[in-house]
């Protein structure tokens, strides 16, 4: 390996100096890579098992392979949901001393799942409504942090369950820029940008023969616009009220974290002869269940997850007549004896078809069932068993390999290489 | 077509005292190919935004012909942004992939269709329209990307960095193909990069920002011959500029051994600020070999010759150790380079003469910046 290899990461693993580095990407052994599903891109990326996992590696010019390194540094530190940067190699040279490109390394996104294999598998019938509001949560979240994305689009996503819904990651932040506060401009740009990508990537899955379920690609784009504005309204709104309606601050912030965010600094101020009220939140933090649940029992998972799993946590609480106990206490015991039986109750060959707090939704989702359909409550010991039975293994494998059948793995596969330049 | 002006058009992003733009005045003819180009954080995006309304005026105007379009919505001003990323559709035809955005917005098929072979009879890609992005070179790919915006027929383009993330070989390609194709069409193009190459070699004329300020607007060669400050000097060109600064006594700019003889006019625009000193500025291919004993000469301690066929350069620095700390370059300080016979090249730890050619020196005042008078 030639000396002037250079690797910048923050606990670099060993194992990545065994890679081929010298070799470009496109040529890499198949037995290196993991065959895993990608957007459409026009770099090259691969997937590569690396010491008990998947890394995705992209080659990319050394200025841009820093800057997006930087951003998603950033962007990690500030909670937002991003793929996770491993690192930048530069200085890679053919055997034969031409120079090769550099490459951002992050870490592959468990259990994500690109758009185009989600469309292609007809999983429920509004999948595109799901995606588009994952995609506009994310995207406020992006903004109130002062993140301007500069290519909003479904490649530069990642989707993952979240409770039956999706939750959505930023995969590319290659045109990405921080500021302070983001202008409505670069605001309604970014936009702008996110509708035209998102009907383009439709029509062409639609071209394709791929969509699924969608009558009206330009419809969907605007959807985004429209999901967008309202989240943004609810979360920064100046609101007027008179000042016997006091109640109102408080029904905001609970409005504020039913929708999942905490309020860090709501502004107040009232007219000079105190008549009238105007409140605006003015850092609002996404992750409200998030990081409650997090707080009572150290488990990290998605919102949408959170808030199921917490609801479980309450109805446990009421069912076992502890009303009275502390929540730490009640979260402890919870943990004990509801969620990790049954996630243990899973056989280890199955633990690798969805995450464990998905898997508990969805025993969750069963375990009703099984009531409806039986006249009364099911304890959850026999929801498990049963899930397990008989849901889980038939459920394709999502930690890494999703099960396509072939025709759909080979249209995939067929734009799968990088498309533009 | 369309002319566009900013006449003392100001941005000022809340929450920052300083104006990101400051007061910019600048006219882009019709049909002109005007380059923005600057540091990183110079303000060059901001400009462009502004000009395609998405970005607010806080002071002056923005004209596009004579039309005043400061308070006009972005989708009303007929200008055209080039998105930086354009990915191609793997399943969509090459024209398809070309109008979409028209189908978007609900533009009539026939009229899509006449506007995409219009398009593509411009690009060389008439013979492609049916086929798949797949079946296309890198370049060609690149030329439908391009047809996008063309489709569009906006009154200008707007394009801010539109190469940065192509690898450095496609890159050159498409950056000749941008500036060509900008030339058949005729149409008003505002283009914004960080890279003054890329600038000398796209634009018909360019403007230099720095710090929100509009530091000089002109031809490639005139940038080039004549840079009205130190910035624009020791910005344009490639390899950069070496700015030395010397001493003034006896009529002469002097640095350690090396006495240059200055014009009347040039002692003459000195000011007490300038407190007997002058910049000198002088390009690596504006040195000549010499010997020890010529008035003006420089000894120049090489540390490394760059060799690249039909160039050579010395980076080295000014022998006299002390003196050294006064001369800058691209190469950083004090650094100085030297483009010498490629045939005959100095080595490493040698010591060269050099002499500035005569008429090839650019003076500056210490003070303010500003070019003097030769
Ligand atoms: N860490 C990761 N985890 C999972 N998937 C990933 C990861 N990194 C990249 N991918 C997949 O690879 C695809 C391409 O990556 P990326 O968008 O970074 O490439 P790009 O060439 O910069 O794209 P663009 O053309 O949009 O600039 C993504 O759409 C995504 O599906
Ligand atoms: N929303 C914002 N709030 C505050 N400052 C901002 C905002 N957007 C941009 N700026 C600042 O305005 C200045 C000019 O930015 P601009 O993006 O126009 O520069 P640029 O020349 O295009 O830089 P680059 O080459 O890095 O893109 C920078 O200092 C930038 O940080
Ligand atoms: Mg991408
Ligand atoms: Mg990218």
């Amino acid at each position: 390996m030639p000396a002037a290899l250079q690797i910048t990461a923050a606990a670099p693993d060993p194992a990545l100096l065994d890679l081929p580095w010298h070799i470009p990407l496109e040529e890499w052994p198949e037995d290196l890579l993991a065959a895993l599903p990608r957007g459409i891109s026009r770099h090259v990326v691969r997937f590569v098992r690396m010491s008990g996992s998947v890394i995705a590696i992209k080659e990319i010019g050394e200025s841009v392979a820093y800057r997006e390194y930087a951003l998603l540094r950033d962007l990690d530190r500030l909670d937002v949901p991003s793929v996770e940067p491993v690192g930048v190699i530069t200085g890679r040279t053919s055997p034969t001393g031409e120079p090769l490109d550099s490459v951002l390394i992050t870490k592959h996104l468990k259990f994500s799942l690109p758009y185009r294999a989600l469309f292609s598998r007809q999983l429920a019938p509004d999948m595109a409504t799901r995606l588009i509001d994952a995609l506009a949560v994310l995207l406020v979240r992006l903004h109130l942090i002062g993140f301007y994305w500069g290519d909003v689009s479904l490649s530069n996503t990642l989707f993952r369950r979240d409770a039956g819904a999706f939750s959505a990651y930023l995969v590319d932040a290659e045109t990405g820029d921080m500021h302070q506060q983001l202008t409505r401009g670069q605001r309604e740009y970014d936009l702008e940008i996110a509708r035209v990508n998102i009907i383009g990537e439709l029509m062409d899955l639609e071209a394709g023969g791929l969509l699924q379920d969608v009558e009206d690609t330009v419809l969907i784009g605007e959807m985004l616009v429209q999901r967008y504005n309202e989240l943004w309204r609810e979360l920064t709104q100046e609101e007027e009220f008179s000042s016997e309606d006091r109640w109102r601050v408080s029904a905001r912030i609970q409005r504020l974290n039913e929708l999942g965010y905490d309020v860090g600094e709501l502004q107040m101020t009232t007219d000079f002869d105190g008549t009238t009220v105007h409140i605006q939140p003015k850092v609002v933090d996404a992750g409200h269940h998030h990081r409650r649940l997090m707080r009572l029992t150290g488990l990290d998972v998605q919102e949408n997850q959170a808030r199921r799993l917490l609801n479980d946590m309450d109805t446990y609480r009421a069912d076992t007549d502890r009303l009275g106990d502390d929540e730490e206490y009640v979260a402890h015991d919870w943990l004990n004896e509801v969620f990790e039986p049954a996630i243990a109750a899973i056989p280890r060959n199955l633990r690798r078809k969805l995450e464990p707090a998905e898997a508990f939704h969805e025993i969750l989702e069963h375990r009703w069932y099984l009531a409806e359909k039986a006249g009364h409550d099911i304890p959850t010991a026999d929801a498990v068993a049963s899930y397990v039975r008989n849901v889980l293994p038939d459920r394709p494998d999502e930690e890494a390999i999703l099960e396509l059948d072939t025709a759909t793995l080979r249209a995939i596969s067929d734009t799968d290489t990088q498309i533009g330049s | 077509m369309a002319s566009v002006t900013f006449d003392h058009a100001t941005r000022i992003y809340p929450g920052s005292e300083t104006p990101a733009v400051d007061q910019l005045n600048l006219e882009v003819a019709d049909g002109e190919f005007l380059v923005l180009v600057g540091p990183s954080g110079c303000g060059k995006s901001t400009s462009l935004r502004m000009l395609a309304g998405l970005e607010d005026v806080n002071a002056g105007r923005i004209l596009i012909g004579d039309r005043d379009v400061t308070d006009v919505q972005p989708k009303d001003r007929d200008i055209a942004m080039v998105f930086q990323n354009y990915a191609l559709y793997p399943h969509m035809s090459v024209a398809d992939n070309m109008g979409f955005a028209l189908k978007i917005a609900g533009t009539p098929k026939a009229e899509i269709r006449q506007r995409v072979e219009d398009a593509a009879k411009i690009l060389d890609l008439s013979q492609y329209l049916d086929r798949k992005p797949k079946a296309l070179s890198g370049g060609q790919r690149q030329r439908v990307a391009m047809g996008r915006a063309i489709v569009r027929q906006p009154q200008v383009f707007l394009m801010d960095e539109p190469l940065s993330n192509l690898d450095a070989k496609l890159r050159v390609q498409t950056r000749t193909q941008i500036a060509s194709l900008q030339r058949r069409l005729g149409v008003t193009t505002v283009y914004v990069t960080h890279d003054q190459t890329e600038a000398l070699t796209m634009g018909d004329r360019i403007a230099v920002l720095k710090d929100g300020l509009l530091q000089q607007v002109g031809t490639p060669r005139e940038m080039y011959d004549t840079p009205e400050n130190v910035f624009v000097a020791g910005f344009i060109g490639s390899p950069a500029m070496n700015l030395g600064d010397f001493k003034v006594a006896d009529g002469k700019a002097n640095l350690a051994e090396t006495h240059i003889p200055l014009s009347r006019a040039t002692l003459d625009a000195l000011t007490p600020d300038d407190n007997g000193h002058i910049t000198l500025g002088f390009r690596p291919e504006s040195l000549d070999t010499t010997t020890q004993d010529e008035e003006g000469s420089f000894p120049v301690t090489v540390n490394l010759v760059e060799e690249l066929g039909s160039d050579a350069f010395v980076y080295g620095q000014l022998a006299n150790a002390e003196a050294a700390e006064a001369i800058t370059s691209g190469a950083g300080e004090s650094q100085m380079i030297v483009r010498v016979d490629p045939r005959r090249p100095p080595l490493k730890g040698d010591t060269i003469w050099v002499k500035i050619r005569q008429g090839e020196q650019h003076h500056f005042s210490p003070a303010t910046g500003e070019r003097l008078p030769s």
